[in-house]
């Protein structure tokens, strides 16, 4: 956990105290709507179909079992009693009203929470790696710098009238769980042949109306060059940007046209202007916000306990343990992630009593602390090995061991239709209908990891364009249509999906999946081979064919 | 951002106006006594662009009660109820599609 100091504490609550000013001139009618709308973006607030969406940061994903708690209580005190986490490491409430949200800010406050980047033109939140500091074979923790860039860009003047958002994410790990290829700036943790710390930076990354893969602009920029370079990056982008067009507006729009070497140049040049500035990061700044990430007293346990052993008996445990389970810096413990995606439910959506029972559950085996991870799910970092069937006899009772991590009910979707007033089509009704036919955990299981992602609309929140199977709803002729798209892949070898024909009907998106997975248990070549690497492999005809042979 | 006033209007059926209320974001109707109501049926019916560009600017200028209005279709059922005119519109009046976690 980060330990947040004075300066934090008053600078959060200062914050509420101006919101809540805003707010009462805006009830007033002292503030029009057109003067309000910047202020309210800069506090988390949207306005959705049915209500106010208050959408809350969790920097790089970390959260303490009271700031879970207090989550909870907001939930319950201000909404309706569940929360929705987000693929950007924030969770959002659907139904608060403008005139509760000054208290709801004011009780996240308490425990040093904000909603502070998580909307407008400007630094949204910095995410990174849900297994920060607890995944074996990482470089560093990543969210030290996570961190640095959090506090030198949060209300930041120049970063806070950008062209348009600007999302960073951060990985320290081969296997990048971050999606930092598809972010504005992407960086990836890495040591020179010195043993120094710094950064691979990728930038135009992106998916909405015109995804990009993020290009490599700089192979190293060591660490404490990293906000230097960074805000060349932006500097760039506030200068040539496009404000007249919002569609044409995101950083991936402006290196795409400059093309990277010209984008590159135009960096380079601004860097070394401020490289040998105030922007220098002193070791000492590193250190200190290292110190102030405080990691449990871990104990040396076995790997093997016996209460591990003699619950490998149970075929429930066991499938929940291979499937959530993963392997921790520390041979003694475990990370556990929480599947947020039960068979049947909206994905992401916890209600308060399981966020209060889940902070519960940190504190008894998890020292307190619980991860957000983009793919709206949980996750426990620090669990002692010997207390994994306890755990996950817990979770249970709670709904939240389903074993369907990174298989194929593990569906990311954006909230769609029935929320977003963005949205062409609903998400969640048929991220809801697949979990049910793909309820049978053997069957997913012999399908492998295949990962889903439905959006609502072309701005992709549920990030279809790199879901292994992608489904963006649209409206055509008053109806809601699906595209699908395959081949898709957020991770470390990201790529697009492709398109495999015309949209289908709401009715026929689950028969249409069905026939793409049968197609691919029928075309792999052995049963390792991933659904992403058989589409790989063989392009999209062959499922192309079978989805259409008969429509 | 162009004001909804400057959009160009094209009405050929039943339409009402439509926003969310400022204080709690609830979803709202223009009534014809120049309020607003929870209900859609106690929404002004406009039938052409120039009583809906009337009755736009009239909400338009309660800009206290309601945000973001705009003209939204309707039917009219044989019994004169009035419906929403699309799913948005449905989704907005009945609430989700789905059932709520709590």
């Amino acid at each position: 956990m980060y330990a947040y100091d004075e300066i934090d504490r008053t600078l959060v609550n200062e914050r509420v105290s101006e919101f809540r000013d805003q707010v009462q001139r805006r009830l007033s009618g002292e503030l029009t709507e057109d003067e309000f709308k910047m202020l309210r973006l800069q506090n988390g607030v949207y306005l959705q179909l049915h209500a106010y969406m208050f959408r809350v940061a969790i920097p790089y994903g970390t959260l303490a079992s009271n700031q879970l708690r207090q989550l909870a209580h907001v939930a319950r005190k201000y909404d309706r009693g569940y929360g929705h986490f987000t693929t950007r490491q924030n969770i959002q409430f659907n139904w608060i009203k403008l005139s509760d949200l000054p208290d709801a800010l004011a009780d996240l406050a308490e425990v040093g929470i904000h909603a502070m980047q998580t909307s407008g033109n400007n630094m949204r939140n910095v995410t990174s790696d849900q297994w920060a500091g607890v995944a074996p074979g990482e470089i560093e923790d990543p969210r030290i710098w996570s961190e640095l860039i959090r506090q030198h860009t949060t209300l930041h003047p120049e970063f806070s009238f950008l062209p348009r958002k600007f999302k960073i994410a951060i990985t320290a790990s081969d296997h990048d769980r971050a999606a930092i290829k598809v972010h504005d700036i992407g960086l990836r943790l890495i040591k020179n042949e010195k043993g120094e710390t710094g950064f691979e930076v990728l930038v135009g990354g992106g998916l909405g109306r015109t995804p990009f893969i993020g290009k490599t602009i700089k192979h190293f920029v060591h660490g404490r060059d990293l906000l230097s370079y960074i805000e060349a990056i932006l500097r760039v982008y506030n200068q040539y940007g496009r404000r007249d067009n919002i569609y044409k507006a995101r950083i991936k729009i402006l290196v795409h046209e400059l093309g990277i070497e010209k984008f590159s140049r135009e960096v380079e040049e601004e860097w070394q202007h401020i490289r040998n500035s105030s922007l220098q990061i002193d070791d000492e700044v590193i250190e200190d916000i290292r110190s102030r990430f405080i990691y449990p007293a871990y104990e040396k346990l076995p790997h093997m306990p016996d209460e591990l052993r003699q619950a490998a008996a149970d075929p429930d445990f066991e499938a929940w343990r291979k499937n959530s389970v993963a392997a921790h810096k520390n041979p003694g413990y475990s990370i556990v992630t929480i599947s947020l995606k039960p068979i049947g439910a909206p994905p992401g959506d916890a209600t308060a009593e399981q966020m209060d029972a889940l902070a519960d559950l940190a504190d008894k085996y998890s020292f307190g602390e619980i991860r957000v991870g983009h793919e709206q799910n949980l996750a426990l970092p620090h669990v002692a090995k010997r207390d994994l069937p306890a755990l996950w006899k817990a979770l249970d009772k709670l709904g939240l061991a389903t074993p369907n991590v990174n298989l194929i009910t593990d569906i990311i979707a954006c909230p769609g239709l029935d929320y977003c007033s963005l949205a062409n089509a609903r998400s969640i009704p048929i991220a809801q209908e697949l979990t049910r036919r793909f309820a049978n955990h053997e069957l997913a299981n012999l399908i492998g990891r295949l990962h889903i992602n439905i959006s609502g609309c072309i701005n992709a929140c549920g990030h279809h364009h790199v879901g292994h199977i992608g489904i963006l709803g649209v409206e055509k002729n008053g109806e809601e249509v699906y595209q699908i798209t395959i081949g898709g892949r957020a991770d470390e070898s990201a790529a697009l999906g492709n398109l495999i024909g015309p949209g289908v009907k709401f009715d026929e998106v689950a028969d249409v999946i069905e026939d793409i997975v049968e197609a691919y248990l029928a075309l792999r070549e052995r049963p390792e081979e991933l659904f992403v690497d058989t589409v790989k492999r063989l392009g999209v005809e062959p499922f192309k064919e079978r989805v259409y042979a008969t429509r | 951002m162009t004001s909804p006033l400057q959009k160009k209007l094209k009405i050929s059926d039943s339409s009402v106006v439509t926003a969310n209320r400022t204080w709690d974001g609830v979803v709202v109707y223009r009534t014809a006594a120049k309020g607003w109501s929870a209900d859609l049926a106690d929404a002004a019916i406009v039938r052409n662009s120039d009583e809906a560009k009337a009755l736009l600017a009239e909400a338009v200028a309660d800009d206290v009660g309601a945000i973001g209005p705009y003209i939204a279709p309707v039917q009219i059922g044989e019994d004169g109820k009035i419906l929403p005119g699309n799913l948005r519109e449905q989704i907005r009046r009945d609430g989700v599609t789905i059932d709520l976690p709590v």
